[in-house]
């Protein structure tokens, strides 16, 4: 499917340096009294797999919902693809090539896992309330060419054939997550927002879905930005990492030099030495 | 004996029959409909039930009962306003008739005023939800109960409004037996349309909506158009279902349209199961045919002891209700969950595990 969408069949390597794909610049978010972000900026660069880290109530999954425009931010704007998505409805985010996945899972707990990929294709489909209700013609042929695609790109990606026709509702909390990063890849995104993709999965589970948001990125060419607390999976797959700390930025750069970088090891980590064993140092 | 469903193309797998039985079982199903009015008046006598009015009230609220489905069962927005949007439909399709519109003009502009009509009185589902959009709805069914009672000039007030009978190009559906078949084909018109538009994009649309309205906008669905559209094509559908009623019925009155039909519509999809097509059916059979088949006993009993009518005429509510109440406490999944069940079961007999 990303095939179709010009931004992505680019090789991600080529215009790297030139212009990053997604902008966060000085965000400033208030809740009452409370600065839940005061001036974040950071760039992700197209085609990288970039982590945001930091303690609890950093401010990390605030961001997200800024970049999918749950929240409005005070201050500052955000730039996807050239373009300032800061008046932009909630709605249309998703026809600008921007996915995400919810760190509690937000699925459409009453479908099938069929049904909720389908859904995530829904920007893409043209079907309306006539012609979907009677089902001739063009409906019908839309509705098999997206099966199709599903079938043989997502549902073969992530291993799921097996649970297809199931209830989501039923399903195991691992294959739960599996399918909404299944629905958010339905999107054809330019990038893909994983609020904590890893949270809760056994070991197993985890190298899993490590090996699916890798081969994601390689495949597809789509670019990453992940939220994540299992520090092993975000050193070892990100290309660079953000660190926040109570809704400011207080380091960036390679893992290898956050994870030397004293700011990160203080505010985040706590004291030195415990600090490098936890990060695998 | 087949071991497993086995298809080769993805077009079998996204058909509503997939297999030989099914669509024999479908065709027999359709056989037996077309052609049941042709027996149906000895049936009818022998069970004391006039059997073809019985099916022609299937057949209309069937059409009401999806278009509620729809709304409630699909998109998880509650409605108490459907028996009043029916009466609207009803009411412009026979004013429209007396005007002299033909019938096939008149059913569906009736159609679309009830779906506007819902439309604004869906408005205050963009806020509202649950309990709240019930109370909502509820002052829509109020206000146009009203209407119909006091605009005399339009409605003809509680005396009613006289309605033609329907006619196609001379042919005239005047009585039960002709009116059949004008009743089964909208009823299965209706079927076919909330089938097809709930196995499709907009159909999945109003469930991510019932279902997560947060990443029903991540994904891109509209929720403005989604809650509002689903009102107009709801109510659409009852106001075809109140402009049949108006041109079967020939005489409409406000007093069918109050707070009980809302109720009641809303205890066809309870019963029957909400967010499943085949659920308003059964819920329709269901509610339709429960008081006439209460009512059996209190007339044979009657040549017995002449005072049960009375007594019984208060108790059949109760038994009413009382089935109603059961069914909400052992299969809150409606008729159509049990349905499920029970084929699942006969699937594996007898190696039931």
């Amino acid at each position: 499917m990303p095939a179709q969408g010009p931004a992505v069949a680019q090789a991600p390597t080529d215009d790297k340096a030139s212009q990053p794909l997604l902008e966060v610049d000085d965000i400033h978010l208030r809740f009452g009294g409370l600065n839940a972000l005061s001036g974040v900026s950071f760039n992700v660069q197209k085609g990288d797999i970039q982590a945001i880290i930091g303690p609890n109530g950093a401010g990390k999954t605030c961001i997200l919902n800024c970049i999918c425009r749950f929240y409005h931010p005070h201050r500052g704007r955000i730039v996807f693809n050239g373009q300032d998505i800061s008046k932009v409805p909630t709605h249309k985010v998703a026809e600008l090539g921007i996915a995400r996945s919810f760190q509690n899972i937000e699925l459409f707990r009453g479908m099938t896992v069929l049904g909720n990929i389908k859904l995530g294709h829904h920007v893409h489909m043209s079907a309306g309330f006539l012609s979907g209700g009677f089902y001739f013609g063009k409906a019908r042929r839309e509705e098999m060419r997206v099966r199709k695609e599903i079938e043989e790109r997502i549902i073969d990606l992530l291993e799921i054939e097996a649970i297809r026709k199931q209830v989501v509702g039923t399903l195991p909390y691992g294959l739960q997550k599996r399918v909404e990063l299944a629905r958010a890849l339905a999107m054809e995104p330019n990038i893909l927002l994983l609020d904590e993709p890893m949270a809760g999965m056994n070991l197993e589970e985890t190298e899993d879905m490590a090996r699916f948001i890798l081969d994601i990125n390689d495949e597809w060419g789509v670019t990453v930005v992940l939220i994540e607390h299992d520090m092993g999976v975000v050193m070892d797959i990100s290309d660079n990492v953000v660190v926040l700390d109570f809704g400011t930025k207080i380091a960036q750069g390679t893992p290898a030099e956050v994870s030397k970088n004293p700011h990160v090891i203080e505010a985040y980590l706590g004291s030195d030495d415990a600090a490098h064993s936890k990060l695998g140092l | 004996m087949p071991c497993g469903l086995f298809y080769e193309r993805y077009e079998k797998d996204e058909s509503i029959f997939p297999t030989v039985w099914l669509r024999f079982w479908m065709i027999a199903l359709g056989v037996f409909l077309l052609t049941f009015p042709f027996f149906a008046q000895p049936l009818s006598d022998a069970l004391g039930i006039n059997l073809l009015n019985l099916f022609n009230l299937f057949f209309i609220y069937i059409v009401g009962a999806h278009g509620l489905n729809l709304l409630t069962g699909y998109t998880g927005q509650i409605s108490l306003g459907h028996g009043a949007f029916m009466g609207v439909g009803a009411y412009t399709a026979g004013i429209l008739a007396n005007l002299g519109w033909p019938f096939w003009l008149a059913l569906p502009f009736a159609g679309l005023m009830t779906a506007a009509v819902g439309m604004i009185f869906g408005i205050p589902s963009l806020r509202l939800k649950g309990l709240y959009l019930a109370i909502a709805t509820m002052a829509a069914q109020f206000i146009l109960d009203y209407a119909m009672r006091n605009w005399e000039a339009l409605t003809g007030g509680s005396s009613g409004l006289a309605v033609p009978a329907a006619s196609i190009g001379g042919f005239e559906f005047d009585d039960d037996f002709k009116f059949y078949f004008l009743g089964l084909a909208f009823a299965a018109g209706a079927t076919m349309y909330l089938k097809n538009i709930t196995r499709t994009r907009p159909g999945r649309a109003f469930v991510a909506v019932r279902d997560r309205y947060l990443s029903a906008e991540v994904i891109g669905v509209n929720l403005f158009k989604y809650r509002i559209m689903s009102f107009g094509i709801s109510s659409f559908m009852v106001g075809i279902a109140g402009g049949l009623w108006a041109y079967y019925i020939t005489i409409i009155s406000d007093e069918h349209f109050t707070i009980w039909l809302s109720v009641q519509y809303l205890a066809m999809i309870i019963v029957g199961g909400m967010g499943s097509v085949l659920g308003s059916i059964y819920g329709v059979i269901f509610m339709v045919t429960l008081p006439e088949v209460l009512l059996i006993p209190a007339e044979t009993l009657t040549e017995i002891w002449p005072d049960i009518f009375g007594i019984f005429a208060s108790l059949r509510e109760m038994i009413f209700g009382i089935i109603v109440i059961a069914f909400l406490i052992f299969e809150p999944d409606g008729l159509a969950a049990r349905w499920h069940t029970i084929r699942a079961y006969w699937k594996l007999w007898p190696f039931s595990y």
